[in-house]
Order: structure tokens, then sequence, then C-alpha cells
């Protein structure tokens, strides 16, 4: 693909970026583009501080009696890292700034169907943020991103109400967004854009909205609960006052659990994206892809209870709890067998947005097939609270979402920014990426099955070795995501300007100027084509 | 890509370009459906919110039935049945308001959202002023001033339990009323300056659906919170 | 884009079914039924909430599609109860082991 300039430059049409300026024309946008830069902006933010805690947990854990931080810090370092990564980076990270962005352009509307409920999702989001960063700043949280009573309710003596206070309020900014992109695909479809005819990331941005629709309510009242319990001292949750801690696990892991595929089912919908484009090809079994993800998000609902198979939890809960896990691994591999299908005969290139699609295939089946050996209720009992969790949602969590986030931050980048980054630089930091993760959380696999407990500030010795290593690979890792914040900064102002279509991909959002004009679409398309709609490839130049 | 889509015309269909029509809409069906479904996907949330309440509520009913029972026995049913029909009475006004607004009679949807108003603050009043009040100085109030009687034997905290659901969930559902008058009130004031019409009456059609929800989970607050275990025998009140 | 505007009888005539059964509830329950006090409690309930949905929030004019957004979300809110109560309600159903090898059990305390 080159990237030669073939158009009239940017600067003299008018497009979102240049339609008006000055502060007050962002903060008071109600254009779905620019609302999804300002989410890009705020969540890099919170990856950076999320990522900082990060580090320090790494650095702190290359010595088996910690090197850095007195235990309370370590605790509070790893809440505050699972906090903002999970709530202020993962679950808004696709869905609100390519969702936001993409959802009216690849379905031909001109905006989302609430403009101003995306804007006031975008500020519910910084509220929530600067709550939860206050609580870091003013002491930290050491509860765990889970707030487990009746630790949290009763006995910890640290900024657990400011910090739930800001997830609370986040919840509602995910629910704004959820219920406008499922109006949106509703009733804003352009004319013969029938479901079966809609990009694969359009199906995974709906059903994504469905989990935030139905899972997000139930944390805020859990939240709110957990707040009563602590402020006046009634026993909700309270064994000795009647309560059960166990309650609160049912209700924060119905939403909790849901929540892990609202962070991968979008990158499932980006990887869809990047494999057809950079194959040349309609991804395989199209519809089998598009009810797995319906089927992923309702069984998502119901197997939350394979996070308390250790806590008391009924066994008989527990057995059903455990085959519906089975069953949920099912349409992620129909999946997976698709993009791999798609790829044979493909016409495959691999510039940067396909190595991360490739890592996601690969990565995400690791972190998935490790999820069987915790849904078998035998060997959670060993493996439970170990590394080998931590093992493996970060499998599937960085080596799977946040690859993918990152693959469609590139793929979409010119059409968002109207410039090309450097392809050369994009590729070696997809592979320092690649290569710092598996470092860092591959040994993560072999110290939980050796039995080394997450969530500890110090360990035995004889496992010395293998952190160390998992911190090299931080080191590495933490430099590969420096690398694209760089270039693709730096690209906004020298990069090369791109054209309409520079991958040459099938979809609407192609079909209009990089970047696009404020109001999208000159006329409303009429969709005539299926999805992915390529031309066969002749023989001999399959990739 | 000139084989993929072929440009339409620039504007949908018949409907003439109200000024109510929102640049991103391509016609006012459009647009009020779109309202419609968002409302109402609101308002499933609203029933997994309330309903994680509810949820933590049939659990503990489940386990501290006796302790239920006697709670609920300290409320007073004829409170909560008139809280009942209260609501059931704002519920008809509201319906009605919007008829007028379907029908194009202005004074009377001023006169029947006003009427809403005052039957929801009517329900407020009574809540606030003589079950609340009451319970306060009953000691019911846990976190406050909650007591436990030596009646209750073994059962006082769930008593508490019971009492901490009850003041909870009337609060959360309390403040809902409170919000939905402000939007009554909103509301109000649009229909006064003629604002709505057989053709866009939308944000009252919206906030009907809204305003009917918090009295469905009224509906079924009022039967388990204050209707546990019968009352044979028992006249209710303290 | 209106729906078609409903007859004034009609709204009265739930308004008074809806107190009628809020009669019916209150009174029902001074009668000792056991455990289907609260059985006919919940089924009132739900012929009052489905009154008020069909007819209040006109959902019989409205699209299918608004349907089952109203039904999913009643079903999920099943799901959550239903799961958490196969939890609380079967714990005492199985003894815990008191210790590899010792030999005896014992029924979980309550």
């Amino acid at each position: 693909m080159s990237t030669a300039v073939t158009e009239i430059p940017q600067e003299s049409r008018v497009n979102y970026l240049n339609a008006s300026y000055g502060v007050k024309s962002w903060l008071f946008t109600v254009d779905h583009k620019r609302i999804a830069l300002l989410y890009l902006v705020s969540i890099t933010f919170m990856f950076l501080v999320g990522g900082g805690a990060a580090v320090l947990m790494r650095i702190h854990l290359i010595e088996p009696a910690g090197a850095l931080v007195q235990p309370e810090t370590y605790n509070k370092l790893f809440s505050a890292h699972g906090i903002i990564m999970v709530f202020f980076f993962l679950v808004p990270s696709i869905p609100a700034t390519l969702g936001n962005f993409l959802v009216p352009l690849m379905i031909g509307a001109k905006d989302l169907a609430f403009p101003k409920l995306n804007l006031l999702s975008w500020y519910i989001y910084v509220v929530g943020a600067l709550f939860t960063l206050y609580a870091v700043i003013s002491g930290g949280v050491d509860t765990g991103w889970t707030f487990y009573t009746p630790y949290s309710s009763t006995y910890a003596h640290s900024q657990v109400i400011p910090a739930a206070i800001g997830v609370f309020i986040t919840g509602f900014s995910s629910i704004l967004t959820g219920l406008n992109f499922i109006v949106t695909i509703h009733k804003m479809r352009a004319p013969g854009l029938t479901w079966f005819r809609l990009p694969l990331f359009i199906w995974t941005m709906y059903a994504t909205s469905v989990i935030f629709i139905l899972g997000t309510p139930v944390l805020a009242i859990t939240i709110f609960l957990l707040g009563v319990e602590r402020l006046l001292h009634v026993g909700i949750f309270d064994p000795a006052l009647g309560g059960d801690p166990l309650l609160f696990q049912h209700l924060f892991w119905f939403y909790s659990h849901p929540a892990v595929y609202i962070m991968i089912l979008p990158g499932m919908g980006v990887v869809s994206e990047l494999i057809a484009a950079f194959s040349r090809k309609r991804i395989y079994g199209y519809s089998m892809v598009a009810y797995s993800t319906f089927a992923i998000a309702i069984i998502s609902f119901l197997v939350w209870g394979h996070h308390m198979f250790v806590s008391g939890q009924s066994i008989y809960a527990g057995l059903i709890f455990s085959v519906l896990s089975f069953l949920v691994a099912i349409p992620s591999a129909i999946k997976v067998f698709n993009w791999t299908a798609t790829l044979y005969k493909g016409s495959i290139s691999y510039q940067a947005p396909m190595l991360y699609a490739l890592g996601f295939i690969g990565l995400f089946t690791m972190g998935g097939l490790t999820g069987l050996f915790l849904a078998a209720l035998a060997t959670d009992v060993h493996l439970n609270g170990t590394y080998f969790i931590v093992a493996h949602f970060h499998y599937i969590m960085v080596g799977g979402a946040v690859m993918a986030y990152m693959g469609g931050l590139h793929y979409w980048w010119p059409k968002i920014s109207g410039r090309m980054y450097p392809d050369m630089w994009a590729r070696i930091a997809a592979v320092i990426i690649f290569v710092g993760f598996n470092l860092t959380f591959f040994p993560q696999f072999m110290l939980g099955y050796l039995g080394m407990p997450r969530r500890y500030a110090v360990y035995p010795p004889e496992f010395q070795v293998l952190n160390v290593m998992s911190s090299a690979g931080a080191s590495i890792l933490g430099i590969g995501y420096l690398i694209p914040l760089v270039y693709l900064i730096w690209s906004m102002r020298y990069g090369p300007v791109a054209p309409a279509n520079p991958w040459g991909a099938k979809g609407l959002e192609w079909t209009v100027p990089s970047p696009p004009p404020t109001e999208n679409f000159e006329e409303t398309p009429i969709v005539t084509e299926e999805a992915y709609n390529y031309a066969p490839i002749p023989e001999g130049q399959h990739g | 890509m000139a084989d993929l889509i072929a440009h339409g015309a620039a504007h949908g269909s018949a409907s003439t370009h109200s000024p109510d029509l929102q640049h991103h809409f391509d016609n006012m069906t459009q647009q009020f459906e779109a309202s419609n479904l968002g409302m109402w996907v609101f308002l499933a949330t609203e029933v997994l919110f309330f309903g994680g309440l509810f949820a933590a509520y049939t659990v503990y009913r489940s386990l501290y039935l006796p302790g239920f029972e006697i709670g609920s026995h300290l409320l007073d049913v004829r409170f909560g049945a008139a809280n009942t029909a209260v609501l059931i009475g704002s519920s008809l006004s509201m319906v009605l308001a919007i008829r007028a607004a379907q029908t194009g009679q202005r004074r009377a949807q001023v006169f029947l959202l006003v009427l809403t108003m005052i039957l929801g603050a009517a329900f407020l009043g009574i809540k606030f002023t003589f079950e609340w009040r009451n319970d306060y100085l009953e000691h019911l109030v846990p976190g406050i001033n909650f007591a436990y009687r030596p009646e209750w034997g073994a059962n006082g905290p769930h008593v508490q339990m019971f009492f901490l659901f009850y003041f909870i969930m009337t609060s959360i559902h309390a403040l809902h009323m409170i919000i939905g008058i402000g939007l009554l009130s909103v509301l109000t004031w649009m229909a006064a300056r003629g604002r709505f019409s057989p053709e866009y009456y939308t944000p009252m059609e919206v906030s009907g659906l809204y305003w009917h929800f918090v009295d469905i989970v009224w509906i079924f607050l009022f039967p388990l919170l204050y209707l546990i275990g019968g009352r044979y025998g028992i006249g209710g009140g303290h | 884009m209106s729906s078609h505007v409903v007859p004034l009888k009609i709204y009265v005539g739930v308004f008074l079914s809806l107190l009628f059964f809020t009669g019916l509830t209150t009174g029902v329950a001074f009668i000792d039924l056991g455990p289907f006090n609260t059985v006919v409690a919940l089924a009132i309930a739900t012929i009052k909430m489905l009154l008020v949905v069909l007819f209040f929030m006109h959902i019989r004019s409205s699209s299918g599609l608004t349907r089952v957004v109203v039904a999913a979300g009643f079903f999920w809110l099943a799901l959550l109860i239903a799961f958490t109560l196969s939890d609380e309600l079967t714990r005492q159903w199985s003894p815990i082991p008191s210790g590899w090898g010792s030999g005896t059990t014992q029924s979980q305390p309550r």
C-alpha cells in the first residue's frame, strides 16, 4: 500500500477538525467525532496513570522482600492500577473513542441519535475520573478494584468512598454511550443497510451496548450499598448483623464479569475489520461471527459465579456456573476459527494494524484457553488467587483488547487525523509490544502454577527469576507503548496527508474524505452491497 | 468505491422541515421513534438499577422471613395504600396530559401536568411527614437511631435489615420522584408557552414513560414492604 | 408521527382497575393464605404493572423492538435473582469437610 498523496491538501478543505476553533468549540461540541477525540485524550491520560502504577509494582517485585514501597502502599498501587485500567481505560477505550467516531460513519448517519447525551457522557467520565484521581492522590484505596466486603465496608482505612464515587459516576457515562449506540444502530442506518450487511464492528458495538445497559446499573447500586454500609455502619454485607459478604460479590460480579466482555467484544470487532481489510477478503462465516457476538453478550451474564468458586459459594451454584463458563468459550472459539479461515487464501499485507490483529488472535487464544483451566472447579481451587489468574486476564485484556485498540487506532488514524503515521516505526513498536508483553506475562502463568499469590507485596525467593523476567518484559512493553504516543502525535503535524481510503478498504467510513466533514455525508448513501465486498483475488496473488 | 453506494436524495421522505427536527435526523417520525426507544432503553437500565435492590431484598427476605414480617407489620398499611392510590392517580393525570397535547388542548395540558406534580408532591409529603417522621420517633431508622425491642428476640438484626431495605428502596424511589417532578415542572413551563402540539409532544411522551416507570416501581414496593406475611389478626400500624 | 389518541374512557377504566387491584391486594393481605400471600401479592402487582405498561405507556402502539427491550430488562433481573438465590439457598445443602483425612464432616453453621 503506498501512501502517495493524491488529493487536495486537507488545509484547503473544511473538515471536523478545522470547522471551528477555540477551546469552547471543543468543550461544547456535539460532533461525535470531536467527542471521540475528547475521550481519546482522557483515556490516554488515564492509561498513563494506570500504567505508571504498574511500572512501580513491577519495580517493587524485583526483590522478594519488595524493592520499592511498603506493603500498604503496594496494596494501593495494585488497586489504583486495577480501578483505573478497568473502569477508566479498558471499558471506555474502543467504544468511546473508535465507536463514537465510527458508528455514525459506518452506518451512513450524520451523528449519533443523541449528540448532547454523548457530550454529557464524556463530562460524566471526566468527573468520575477526577474523583478517582483524588482518591489516589489523597492516600489511595487498598481494597483492590473488586472492593470486596467486609474489608471495604468495615475495616479499610483508605479512600474507599471517593474511589467508589468515581466508579459509580463513570458507570453512567457507559450507560449513556450504550443507549446512544443502540438507538442509533436501530434507527439511523442508511437505506439498504440491513443488519447482515453491517460491518462486524457495528455488531460488536451493539452487543457491547447491550451489556452496558443491562450490567452497569447493577454495579451502580452495588457501589451505592457499599457506600451506605461504610458510612452508616449498618449490616448489609456484615455477617454480625445478618448480612452476607457473598451477596456483595454476586452483585459486583453480575456486572464485572460481563464487563470483561465489554472490554473484549469491541476488540473482536476491530480485529474483524482489520483481518478483512488486510486479507482483502470477506470475513469467513460472517453470520456465524455475528451470531457469536450476541451469544457472547448473552452467555456472559450467566457465568459470574466462576469468580467465587472458592469464596464459600454453594457448590451446586458452582457447578452451574462452571458448565456455563465452558459454554461461553465456544462463540469466542468460533470467531477465532473464522478469522483464521479468512486469512487462508487471502491477499495478506503486514502493515502495523495487521500485525496487531495477528497478535490479538494468538494472544487472545492463549488467554482464552487458560480461562478453561479456571472454569473447571477443581483446577480453579489451585489456581485462584495466584498469578495464573493475573496472566490469564492480562493475555486477554492486554494481549487482546489493548492490541486490538492499538490496531484500530492505527487503521483508522488516517481517517481521524487526515495524516499517515510512519509505518516502519509502527511495525517496530508493534513487535516491541508483542515481545515485551509475552516476556511480562508468560512467566506469570508459571508463577501462578507454582503457587505465587497475587496482590502480595512479597514472595518466596525461589520465584525471583521469573519475577525479574516479568519486570524486564514490563519495561520493554512500556517503551513499546510510548513509541506510538510519540509518532502519532508527530504525524498530526508532520505526517503525509492521507487520502480518503489509504488502505483500499471496503466500508462507508472510507467513502468520505480524511478527515471527514462535520456532517459526515453530503448525501445519505444508499447501500447495495454486502459488507467486505472485495473483488475476488486472482490466483497467484494470495499472501 | 462507486459500486458500493449510490448517492440518494439529500433529505428523506414526505415530512416537512418542522422547526423541531434535529439536523441529524431525516424526519420527525424517525426522531420521535429514536427518542421513544431511547427512553425505553433508559428504563431498562432503571429496571436493573432498582433490580439490584430487589435482588438483595429477595435474598434477605428468603433468609430472614420472621424478622421481615415483624418489620413489615411496623409499617402503616393505610399510608402505603393511600400513597399507592395517589401515585396511580398521578399516572392517570400524566397520561391525560399527554392526551391533551395530542388533541391540542393547551390549558388542559398545563392543568394536568400541574395536577401530576401536586399528586407527586402529596406522595412525598405523606411519606416524609407521616411515615418517616413516625419511624424516626419510634427509633426505627438504621444508622441513625435504630433500637432493638426485646419482643423481637433473636430477630433483632433482621428487623433492622428490613428497615434498611425499606429506607434505601423508598429513598431511591423518592429521589426518582423528585427528579420526575423537576422534569414535569420544565414540561409545564414548555406547555404553558404552547410548545407542544399534535405534531410534536415527544418530551411529554418520553417524560410520561419515566413517570409511569416510577409508579411501577412503587406498585412492587408496596406489597413487598407493607404486606409481608399477611396481617391477619393485626390491624397494621404500630 | 403521533400514536393514535386513546379514548378517555379506556384511561379512566385502567385507573379504576388499578385502584381496585390496590384495594384487593391490601385486603387479601389480611387473610391467612400462608405462603400464597406472597404469590398473590406479586401476581396482583404484575397485573397492575401490565396495565400501566400496556395502556399508560402506549406499548400496544409501540414497535416490537420496544417490547423486546422491556422484556429483556425484566428477564435479566430474573436471571440476577435466580442465579443469586441458587447460591444463597443451597449453601446449607452440602457439608463442609473439616480437614484433609480427618474423616469427619460438619454442616455449615448459620
